[in-house]
């Protein structure tokens, strides 16, 4: 396989080589087809998910912004704004815990000496491996009653599901940072150090504007894997701590309303935002690695 | 020549004993203070997290692993609650197919009355239940009625307990008890086995009752599906992706990279959404002159199509990746010592990509194993893995021994194949984007 056809090539060379951009062509478009035909349907001005004959004649009479109105508690249904609420409040202290803690771990992990590190990566990475339903159905039991059957109490509030949300996420984060840190120059941090810089100086105001973007990367996607999570709010979180996703979850199983089309457009925007600022920081990162010298 | 300074003079050394530092101490000592020192500033970066880890989420995993064994009923131990039974039982043998002596049926009397009282009763029922169907009843009719009995003066008890219920001279319900009387139990890995402890020892369910032995078939059976599905799709896109010049594939990367990053809810609701009788697809099926609508969802075909399609940039990313890195140049000289196209590429290109199908499958297989929520919305009857049957078990029959027993089983493979990701790929060597 060649990126360009050499004008040599035989006739089944060429056949082939058309068949194969087809084939990729159309795995492409299995990749990306459920998720941008959602978009549309978003708009539909009737409560039914697929497109209607209006909406296949381009008459603006078929498309409306109902469903999303829906989502805003136009219907004096407000259960949606509330799950995103909670979300917003769950998500980012989940990841304000694993960045601060990831960060640090990872910056240990890539010192020169570390007894057992790849015992130590591993067990930190494998919140990412485990099965969610096994990891969600510990921390029920652990979080509301750890092994000597006293109460804990943190099942069913908001710090529960917070700390869960944070051990999901730091794999995510010491993989983007330990992968940033392979690359960083040590010796920038002996400079400092012998210019006078404390560690903390040393830490605040060299190493972590270099090492920013993958803390920035590890931190969106720990944001992303609490902000879509399902099966620990279910069995850690109870009503009070519903998210998205929960609320999401829980209409797909039950009778499914089209306001679900309005919700997963949203979240397919953010999706887009987010891929769209780690791609910058990854292409920054590249360029500034790119013009320091080694 | 450079000069030696002459605190370090070698010749001075090898006379008068060790190398010394500048400090007087000996340079060896020095050096392994310096190097102790380096270990435990990485240790004291690292321990906040790994504290953190160890309660939020190691301590949950293995107090879900007690609960596999643990016998309670509610949140008490069983032999807790019934002291008196369970020495009294001690000395009765199932196999003779006799009821229990009066002995016993006293001291279920005491102990019924005591948790009657504490409001017990009922979950204990309960906890019998789930060995031998139908006790659970016995259990809540009887606390009442027992708690009003004398116990110094109205035996004899036997008698009085096959009043309330014939249950109560049932041989079968009371080796049950017999069997769950410690405070730990192997009868939730019994039951997740499909084998019972009945009055003749243990024996395997009936052929159409072993249930979680077809479940895990099927949910390893339709995870290797996957991960053949994602295989065959994603590495001609792989290829293409690490052929095209940067600019191009950097561009079509992005359409990996979105669904990878766009919620696994959205992605299973469009899915749903899609593949359902009236959908889109159907929809257009029907458009295309068809007349008949067909069953997309709510079977084994939804699953794997929705599941192929979530789990496909885990197997293209580590495919590219590994891709990226074989030169082009393998391939054209191969072609021109004489190997024909599929030669080149079956004995020069391929071995060099095992180590991401490698990579790749392991990945998606490890996921696919425990995935619970696409199953769950688009698998209907026959399309649900054991992860749905231990929700199932957790959330709605409350049987959270036999959920942990499952739980642990699986995680029991999900290690394994972990292990084995570890020498094959290496962990640290994870890349995401």
């Amino acid at each position: 396989m060649a990126s360009k056809l050499p004008p040599y090539a035989t006739t089944g060379e060429r056949i082939w080589f058309y068949t194969f951009r087809v084939i990729c062509a159309l795995v492409f478009f299995y990749l990306i087809f459920p998720i941008l035909i959602i978009i549309p349907l978003s708009f539909n001005a009737q409560n039914f998910f697929t497109f209607t004959p209006e909406m296949l004649r381009l008459d603006p009479a078929g498309y409306s912004l109902k469903h999303y109105k829906d989502f805003l508690g136009a219907n004096g249904d407000y259960s949606w704004m509330q799950a995103f609420t909670n979300s917003l409040i769950i998500a980012p202290l989940a990841t304000l815990i694993a960045v601060s803690l990831g960060t640090l771990a990872a910056i240990g992990l890539t010192q020169p000496h570390v007894p057992y590190r790849k015992q130590i990566t591993a067990l930190l990475i494998s919140p990412m491996i485990v099965p969610l339903i096994i990891t969600s159905a510990g921390m029920f039991f652990f979080y509301s009653r750890p092994f000597g059957f006293s109460e804990l109490g943190l099942q069913g509030t908001f710090a529960g599901v917070i700390l869960a949300h944070a051990a999901l996420g730091i794999p995510f984060v010491i993989i983007t940072v330990t992968a940033t840190l392979s690359s960083f120059d040590t010796s920038l941090t002996r400079a400092a150090a012998n210019m006078g810089a404390n560690p903390v100086t040393t830490f605040f105001r060299v190493q972590m504007p270099l090492i920013l973007p993958g803390v920035i990367s590890g931190g969106l996607f720990a944001f992303i894997t609490s902000f879509d999570e399902v099966v620990v709010v279910l069995l850690v979180g109870s009503a009070g701590q519903k998210t998205l996703p929960w609320q999401m979850f829980i209409g797909l199983r039950e009778q499914i309303s089209p306001t679900i089309l309005a919700v997963a457009t949203i979240l397919v925007v953010i999706s887009i935002a987010l891929l769209t600022t780690v791609e910058l920081l990854r292409r920054r990162s590249e360029r500034l690695r790119g013009m320091s010298p080694g | 020549m450079p000069e030696i300074p002459t605190g370090y003079d070698m010749s001075d050394a090898t006379l008068d004993g060790p190398v010394l530092s500048a400090d007087g101490k000996p340079l060896k000592q020095s050096l392994n203070n310096a190097l102790r020192k380096q270990k435990l500033r990485a240790l004291v970066l690292i321990a906040p997290l790994l504290i953190f880890v160890l309660v939020s989420f190691v301590a949950p995993i293995g107090s879900m692993l007690m609960r596999s064994v643990q016998n309670t009923a509610g949140v008490e131990y069983v032999p807790d609650l019934l002291p008196n039974v369970v020495v009294a039982i001690q000395d009765w043998d199932p196999s003779t197919r006799e009821t229990p002596p009066e002995a016993v049926y006293r001291a279920m009397a005491i102990d019924m009355a005591t948790a009657f009282e504490n409001k017990n009763h009922t979950q204990l029922g309960r906890r019998f239940n789930y060995e031998v169907p139908g006790i659970s009843s016995l259990f809540r009719s009887a606390g009442r009625p027992v708690s009003r009995w004398d116990i110094a003066t109205d035996g004899p008890f036997k008698e009085k307990f096959l009043d309330l219920n014939d249950g109560w001279g049932d041989v079968e319900y009371w080796a049950a008890i017999k069997a769950n009387s410690g405070y730990y139990t192997s009868s939730y890995f019994l039951a997740a086995f499909d084998a019972q402890r009945g009055i003749d020892g243990i024996t395997m369910k009936e052929p159409d009752q072993r249930i979680y032995q077809k479940l895990m078939v099927r949910t390893l059976g339709l995870s290797l599906l996957i991960t053949f599905c994602t295989l065959a799709l994603g590495y001609p896109v792989a290829w293409l992706l690490a052929d095209l010049p940067l600019r191009t594939s950097n561009l079509l990367l992005i359409l990996v990279l979105l669904p990878f990053w766009t919620s696994l809810l959205v992605r299973t609701s469009a899915w749903k959404i899609l593949l359902q009788d009236q959908g889109v697809i159907n929809d257009f099926w029907i458009a295309l002159g068809f007349t008949e609508r067909m069953t997309l969802i709510n079977n084994q075909l939804g699953v794997v199509i929705a599941m192929t399609h979530i789990l496909l940039p885990f197997m293209i990313l580590p495919l590219y990746s590994v891709m990226k890195t074989i030169p082009p140049s393998y391939l054209r000289a191969a072609k021109s010592l004489g190997a024909s196209n599929w030669t080149a590429f079956w004995r020069v290109y391929f071995p060099q990509t095992t180590a991401g199908i490698g990579a790749g499958a392991l990945l998606v297989f490890i996921l696919a194993v425990g995935y619970f929520i696409t199953p769950e919305l688009v698998g209907g009857a026959d399309g649900t893995f054991i992860s749905n049957r231990i929700y199932f078990q957790f959330a709605v029959s409350g049987n959270w021994g036999l959920a942990a027993a499952l739980g642990t089983l699986m995680l029991l493979v999900v290690l394994i194949l972990y292990f084995v990701y570890d020498k094959l790929v290496g962990v640290d060597n994870v890349k995401l984007g």
